[in-house]
C-alpha cells in the first residue's frame, strides 16, 4: 500500500498565500488582535518617551557646583518613573493578552488538524507514517505557536520602534541623523546578505540532525539483530559518519551565525562613535545642548536594536511558514467523499451481499482486483484464502467502503453501497481485524466502545463469551483496569480477545473476521470457537484466515492469488479441482 | 553535569585562548561608553576639534577590535561545542551498542532514542552557549560595574540596590514555572496519545462510526493543553516587564542621585550619560544571565540522562573457562535445568528446562504467546543470563565464550526483525563482505531469489527502514537469507515464517533440509506444519516444558500438541 505518495508533486503554495491563511486564524479574535496592536503601540510610545525624559532631566543638571534646578529634575523624574510604570505593566497585560489568542489560535488548529485526521480515508492512514502526522500537530503547530506569540509583536514592536526613534532623533538634531543615512544602509546589506548565507545552512542543519535521529531510530531498535551478527562496530563506524556530518553541519550554521551579533554590535558601535566625534562637534558649535546627546545616543541604540532582531525574525518567519504549510497541506487533503445526496440509511440488514464486476487498484494504474463478482446469501459463511499481499484485506476495504471501486459495484440487499449512507453501512457490520487496536482508558470503555450505553451486565456477558471475563476479573482493577500502552501486563492474545469481546456487544448481521485470531494462541482458539461460532450465528460472515482448518466449514471459498479470484465453491469441490487451493492445503503437509 | 564538563579537558588550552580574546572583545565593547563619557566631560571642554577626531577614531578602531575579536571567539567556541558533543556522542553510541539487554529494557528504547538526539542536542546548545553567553555576559555584567564604579561609586551602588529585587523576580517566576511547565509537557504527552490512537485506531473509529465521540476525546486534551500552556505563559510574563521596571526605577533614582552629586560638585552630567549607556549593558547583560540560567538548568536534566547511561556497569561478563566435560563434547546444544525471570522475583518466564540437541539436529519449538519461546532464544544467545542453571555449546558453558566468538556461531531471524533502509544486498550481508556467489545461494535457499530477481535493481533494490517497500512474506525471506548465509553452525528463526504462504513455507524448509545438513536448527513456530519435521519437539506453556518428543511421540502422549494439531489440521492425514 505504499507504492504511491501523494502530494510529492502538488506545487509549492505561494508564502503570501500561507500568511494570508494565518492572519484568518487570528482575524477569528480580531478585537483580541486590535487591542493587542493597541496595547502594543502605546506601550512601545511611552518606551520612547522614557529617554526623552531622562535627557530633560539631565539638560536640568547643569555642570557646576549648585546650579542644578532640582524642581524640573525631580519632575521629569516623577514623570518617568510613571511612564516605565505603565509601560511595564501595559506589556505585561499584552503578554498575557497575547498568550491568550495565541492558544486560541493553536486550539482551533489542532482541533482542524484532527478533525480533518478523522474525516480523512483510511487511505491517507495507509501512506503517511504515524510519526509523520504526529509531528504535524505537536512540532509544527507548536513551531507557528512560537512564531505568531513573538514574531508578530516582535516586529510591530519594531516598526513602532524604529519609527518613534527615528522621529525623536530627527527632532533632536536632523544634522546628526545624517550619520544613520550611512549606517542603516550597511546593516539592511548586511543582513540580507547574511540571510541569504545563512538560511541553507541552517536548512541543512536541521536536515542532517533529522537523518542522524532516522538513524539512531533505525540502528537502536534493531540492537538484538546488531548483536547477534555482532555488527556493534560497524554500526558504531557508520553513525560516526552520520553524527561528524550532523556535527559539522551544526558548526557551518554557526560559523555564518557567529558573525551575525557580532557585527551588527559593530555597526551600533560605529554609529556611536560617529555619533559621539559629530555630537561634541555639534555640541562645540552650541547646536545641541549635553542632554540632546545623551537622548540621541540612548535612541539611536533603541533604533539599531530592532534591525539587530530583524535577522532572527526572518528566519523565525521562514521556519514558521515551512511548519504552517504542513499543517495546512494536511488540513487540505480531500476527505472522504461525502455520502450522496438523499442517501439512504441502511436499516435492517439481512444480510444479502452482492459483488458484482469489481474492478480495483489502490493505484489506479495498478489494478489489484480484476474483475470480481460474488453473491452471498445472508447466513452465508465466505472465506477468503490466499498467500500474502494477494489482496485478501483488498476485497474488506471494498466491502466497508474504506476505499471505493475503481468500477463496478457491491449492494447489500440489494442497495449500491455507494448509496448509502457510510454510517449506517459500517455500522451493519462486526468487525474484528488483525491488528488490535485499544486505547487509553478502562478495559469496560475498550469493549463498550461500539455500543453506546452498553450496561455493565452486557459487557461481563461479552466478555465472558469471548473467554476474557476470568482473566479481566484476576486484574487488580477488574473492569476498571486502565490499559496504557506500556503499562499492564497484557499479551498479545489478550488483547484479541478483548477486542472479540468488543465485536460481540454489537448488533450487527454481517460479520468481518480479518485474520481474527492469528494473535491468539491455539488453546484459547480452542477455548473460543465456541464463542466464535455463536458469533457467526445466522450472520453474514467474512472470514480471512491462514489456518485452513477454519476454513474448510466456509459455505463459499475465494481463493485469492495476485489480486484474482482464481478460484470458488466449497472446500470439497475446490480439492476436485486440483488446483491452486489443493496445492495450497497439500503444502502444509508436505515433508522435506 | 560534572562528567559532561570533563569532556571539555582535551579544549582546556583552545578554550582559554576563546576566553582570553572574548574577554579582550568585551573589554572592547565596554571601553566604548567610556569613552564617550571621556569625550564629553574632559575632550569637549577643550574645543578641539581635532583631538574630538581623534577620540572618535579610537572609537572605530575599538568597534573594529570588538567585532574581529567576538567573531574570532564565537567560531572557537563553535568549534570546542562540535568537537565535545561529537564525542560525547561517539561515546554514547557506542556505550548503548555495547549495553545488555536487560539494561536497555530497564531504560527502554523510546528513552536511549532520545537521549542520544534531543539530550545530547541540547547539551551541543549548552557548551556552545555558555562559551558565548556564559563569558561575555558576567563579563559585560562585571566589567560594566566596575567601570561605573570607578566613574562614579556612589551612582554604581545606587543601580547596584535593585539588584537584589530583580534577582528575587527570576528566582521566584522561574521556580514557581518549572513544575507548571512539567504539566505542560505531561499535557503534551495525553494529546500526542490521542492523536496517536485515532491515526491507528482509524478502521476501528470508522466501522463503528466513533467519530464525533473521538473528535470530543481529542477537544478535551487540546483544552487542557491549551489551559496549562496559558497557565505557564502567564507565569513567565511576568519576569520581563518586572525586570524592565526595576532597571528604569534603578536608572531614575541614578539621575535623582546624580543631581544631588553634581549638584554638590563631585560629579559631572558626562558621567551620568555614560552611565546611560552602561545601564543598557548591565540590562543585557543581565538578560543573558537569565538566559544562561535556563539553558543550564534545562541541559543539566540532559547531562544527567545521557550520563545515567555512561555509567551503567559492563554486564554480561565472560567468565574464566572451566575445565570442559568432555563426556559432553558431542553434544552441540545442552540446556541443563535452566530458569530465568524477566523481572527479578517475579515469576519465571522459563521454568527448569533441560534438553540435548546433536550436531545437524532440528529442534521445533511450539506454544502460545508469552509461553517463553522467544525467551528460550534469547538465553542461548546470551542476550541474558540464565538465573539458575546452566547452557552449553560444544560443553562449553556459554558464559564463558566471549560473546563475538559466541554470537559469530549464529545465523538467526529474530520475531519482528529489523531490516535496515538500505539495499537487499547490504541486508543480506550485513556487515560480512559476502561473495556474489554467496549471496545468491543464501537468497535461494530462503526462496527470496524469485522475488528479488523481479525487481529492477536486483540485489541492489534499495529499501526503506523497517522495509516497507516489501511485502510481510518478501521482508520475512530476505531475513531468511540474511541467517542463511554463511553456513552458521546454529540456526535459529524465531516465528521467521508466518507471513509465508504455506507452499512457500514448505519449499523453505525442504531446501533447509537439504543445504544445511551440518547446522543445527532452532524453529519457533505458531504453525504446526512448520515444526512437525523437526527431529525433537519442544511444548512450552507458561515457561514449563508440557512436551518433549517427535511429532508421533507428542501425538501420543502430549494432550495440548493433540489439540493444537487437530485444530491446525483438522485431523491427522498420515
Amino acid at each position: 500500500m505504499n507504492q504511491h505518495q501523494t502530494n510529492k508533486t502538488a506545487p509549492r503554495p505561494k508564502k503570501r498565500y500561507i500568511l494570508l491563511r494565518l492572519w484568518k486564524y487570528l482575524y477569528q479574535h480580531k478585537w483580541m488582535i486590535f487591542t493587542a496592536l493597541f496595547l502594543t503601540i502605546s506601550s512601545n510610545l511611552l518606551a520612547l518617551i522614557g529617554p526623552m525624559l531622562s535627557g530633560l532631566a539631565i539638560d536640568a543638571i547643569e555642570p557646576g557646583k549648585g546650579s542644578v534646578d532640582f524642581p524640573t529634575v525631580f519632575y521629569y523624574c516623577a514623570w518617568m518613573i510613571a511612564f516605565y510604570a505603565v509601560s511595564s505593566l501595559l506589556s505585561y497585560i499584552l503578554s498575557v493578552l497575547m498568550i491568550h489568542l495565541s492558544q486560541k489560535v493553536i486550539y482551533q488548529m489542532r482541533k482542524d488538524v484532527f478533525e480533518k485526521l478523522m474525516d480523512l480515508p483510511v487511505s491517507y492512514f495507509d501512506q503517511h507514517q504515524t510519526g509523520d502526522i504526529l509531528s504535524r500537530i505537536s512540532y509544527d503547530i507548536d513551531t507557528v505557536n512560537a512564531s505568531l506569540s513573538n514574531d508578530l509583536l516582535q516586529i510591530i514592536t519594531s516598526a513602532i520602534t524604529v519609527i518613534g526613534s527615528f522621529a525623536m532623533m530627527v527632532l533632536i538634531s536632523p544634522t546628526l541623523v545624517l550619520i544613520f543615512v550611512v549606517t542603516v544602509p550597511v546593516s539592511i546589506v548586511f543582513i540580507k546578505w547574511m540571510t541569504g548565507r545563512v538560511r541553507p545552512l541552517f536548512r541543512k542543519r536541521s536536515a542532517k540532525l533529522g537523518e542522524l535521529n532516522g538513524f539512531v531510530e533505525e540502528i537502536i531498535s534493531g540492537q538484538k539483530t546488531t548483536k547477534a551478527y555482532h555488527q556493534e562496530q560497524k554500526m558504531i563506524d557508520r553513525f560516526d559518519e552520520k553524527n561528524t556530518e550532523a556535527v559539522d553541519a551544526y558548526y557551518n550554521a554557526d560559523y555564518y551565525g557567529s558573525m551575525v551579533g557580532p557585527s551588527v554590535n559593530f555597526i551600533n558601535n560605529f554609529s556611536l562613535s560617529l555619533i559621539s566625534m559629530f555630537g561634541a562637534a555639534l555640541y562645540l558649535l552650541n547646536k545641541l545642548s549635553l542632554g540632546d546627546v545623551s537622548a540621541f545616543v540612548l535612541y539611536s541604540r533603541k533604533f539599531s536594536g530592532p534591525i539587530n532582531e530583524m535577522a532572527n525574525i526572518i528566519s523565525e518567519l521562514q521556519s514558521a511558514c515551512a511548519a504552517a504549510e504542513r499543517v495546512f497541506r494536511l488540513i487540505d487533503e480531500p476527505p472522504e467523499k461525502e455520502d450522496v445526496e438523499g442517501a439512504k440509511v441502511l436499516s435492517n440488514v439481512q444480510g444479502n451481499v452482492s459483488i458484482d464486476h469489481v474492478r480495483f487498484g489502490y493505484d489506479p494504474n495498478k489494478i489489484i482486483i480484476k474483475d470480481l463478482n460474488l453473491q452471498v446469501k445472508k447466513g452465508q459463511l465466505i472465506a477468503i484464502v490466499g498467500p500474502t499481499g494477494a489482496g485478501k484485506t483488498t476485497i474488506i476495504n471494498l466491502l466497508m467502503r474504506f476505499y471505493d471501486p475503481n468500477s463496478g459495484t457491491i449492494s447489500i440487499d440489494g442497495n449500491d453501497i455507494c448509496k448509502v449512507t457510510r454510517k449506517s453501512l459500517r455500522l451493519s457490520y462486526a468487525m474484528v481485524l488483525q491488528e488490535t487496536w485499544l486505547f487509553h482508558g478502562t478495559i469496560f470503555e475498550n469493549i463498550a466502545y461500539g455500543k453506546e450505553g452498553a450496561t455493565k451486565e452486557d459487557v461481563i456477558a461479552a466478555a465472558k463469551a469471548a473467554k476474557i471475563h476470568d482473566y479481566i476479573m484476576g486484574l487488580p482493577c477488574g473492569y476498571e483496569t486502565i490499559l496504557s500502552e506500556d503499562g499492564v501486563n497484557i499479551s498479545q492474545g489478550q488483547k484479541q480477545l478483548l477486542t472479540i469481546a468488543r465485536a460481540m456487544l454489537l448488533d450487527a448481521h454481517m460479520l468481518i473476521l480479518d485474520e481474527a485470531t492469528s494473535n491468539v494462541d491455539t488453546r484459547t482458539e480452542i477455548q473460543i470457537q465456541d464463542a466464535m461460532y455463536k458469533l457467526m450465528e445466522g450472520k453474514t460472515c467474512f472470514v480471512i484466515a491462514h489456518r485452513l482448518s477454519t476454513i474448510q466449514n466456509a459455505d463459499h471459498i475465494l481463493v485469492v492469488r495476485d489480486g484474482n479470484i482464481v478460484e470458488q465453491g466449497n472446500h470439497d469441490s475446490l480439492m476436485k479441482q486440483n488446483g491452486f487451493y489443493a496445492k495450497l492445503y497439500y503444502s502444509q503437509f508436505e515433508t522435506y | 553535569m560534572r562528567q559532561i564538563l570533563a569532556y571539555l579537558k582535551p579544549y582546556i588550552g583552545r578554550m582559554t585562548v576563546g576566553i582570553f580574546i572574548k574577554f579582550f572583545g568585551s573589554i572592547m565593547d565596554l571601553l566604548l561608553p567610556w569613552i564617550l563619557a571621556y569625550m564629553i566631560d574632559t575632550v569637549v571642554p577643550t574645543k578641539s576639534i581635532p583631538l574630538i577626531v581623534w577620540w572618535g577614531f579610537v572609537m572605530i578602531v575599538c568597534s573594529v577590535i570588538a567585532v574581529v575579536t567576538n567573531i574570532v571567539a564565537n567560531r572557537m567556541a563553535s568549534k570546542v561545542a562540535r568537537d565535545t558533543t561529537q564525542r560525547i556522542r561517539h561515546d554514547l553510541f557506542t556505550k548503548i551498542s555495547y549495553l545488555s539487554c536487560s539494561q536497555v529494557d530497564e531504560i527502554s528504547l523510546p528513552s536511549l532514542i532520545s537521549r542520544l538526539t534531543t539530550d545530547t542536542y541540547n547539551i551541543h546548545q549548552m557548551i556552545g552557549m555558555m562559551q558565548r553567553l556564559g563569558i561575555r555576559a558576567p563579563i559585560l555584567l562585571l566589567g560594566g560595574i566596575v567601570v561605573t564604579l570607578t566613574l562614579e561609586p556612589v551612582l554604581t551602588l545606587v543601580l547596584l540596590s535593585v539588584l537584589p529585587f530583580i534577582g528575587w523576580i527570576v528566582f521566584t517566576v522561574s521556580k514557581k514555572g518549572i513544575p507548571l511547565y512539567t504539566k505542560v509537557q505531561r499535557s503534551v504527552d495525553q494529546m500526542v496519545r490521542v492523536v496517536r490512537e485515532g491515526a491507528s485506531g482509524i478502521r476501528v473509529i470508522k466501522a463503528l462510526s466513533k467519530i464525533d465521540y473521538e473528535k470530543r476525546h481529542f477537544a478535551d486534551a487540546n483544552g487542557q493543553l491549551v489551559n496549562n500552556e496559558k497557565k505557564a505563559g502567564i507565569m513567565m510574563a511576568i519576569s520581563n516587564p518586572a525586570m524592565n521596571l526595576f532597571l528604569n526605577l534603578g536608572m531614575t533614582l541614578v539621575i535623582l542621585v546624580g543631581a544631588y552629586r553634581v549638584n554638590a560638585g563631585v560629579s559631572e552630567p558626562g558621567k551620568i550619560i555614560a552611565f546611560m549607556t552602561y545601564f543598557t549593558i548591565i540590562l543585557n547583560a543581565l538578560l543573558s544571565v537569565t538566559r544562561i540560567f535556563v539553558i543550564i538548568s534545562k541541559s543539566s536534566a540532559s547531562a544527567e540522562r545521557i550520563c545515567q547511561v555512561l555509567n551503567q556497569p559492563k554486564d554480561l561478563v565472560v567468565k574464566a573457562p572451566l575445565t570442559a566435560d568432555s563426556s559432553s563434547e558431542d553434544n552441540h546444544v545442552v540446556f541443563d535445568h535452566v530458569s530465568f525471570a524477566y523481572k527479578k522475583g517475579g515469576q519465571d518466564n522459563l521454568h527448569d528446562i533441560s534438553f540435548t540437541l546433536k550436531q545437524g539436529e532440528t529442534l521445533g519449538i511450539i506454544g502460545e504467546t508469552g509461553s517463553g519461546k522467544s525467551t528460550l532464544i534469547q538465553l542461548l544467545m546470551r542476550f541474558y543470563d540464565t538465573d539458575q542453571g546452566h547452557i552449553f555449546i560444544h560443553g562449553q558453558d556459554i558464559t564463558t565464550i566471549p560473546e563475538e566468538k559466541l554470537h559469530s556461531k549464529f545465523g538467526v531471524t529474530f520475531q519482528n526483525d529489523v531490516l535496515f533502509a538500505d539495499t537487499i544486498r547490504e541486508n543480506i550481508s550485513f556487515g560480512r563482505h559476502l561473495t556474489e556467489e554467496e549471496l545468491e545461494q543464501a537468497a535461494s535457499c530462503a526462496q527470496a531469489e524469485e522475488f528479488i530477481e523481479s525487481l529492477p535493481d536486483r540485489f541492489d533494490h534499495v529499501l526503506t527502514a523497517k522495509g516497507t517497500n516489501l511485502s510481510g512474506g518478501q521482508r520475512q525471506r530476505v531475513l531468511i537469507s540474511r541467517a542463511l548465509a554463511k553456513n552458521p553452525e546454529i540456526l535459529i528463526l524465531d516465528d521467521s515464517s508466518s507471513a509465508l504462504d504455506y507452499q512457500t513455507d514448505a519449499k523453505l524448509r525442504k531446501a533447509l533440509g537439504q543445504n544445511f545438513r551440518e547446522t543445527t536448527t532452532v524453529i519457533v513456530a505458531q504453525r504446526i506444519s512448520s515444526i512437525m519435521h523437526a527431529d525433537h519437539i519442544l511444548v512450552l506453556e507458561q515457561g514449563k516444558m508440557l512436551g518433549w518428543g517427535t511429532h508421533e511421540q507428542l501425538m501420543e502422549s502430549c494432550p495440548l500438541y493433540q489439540e493444537i494439531s487437530r485444530t491446525q489440521m483438522g485431523g491427522e492425514r498420515s
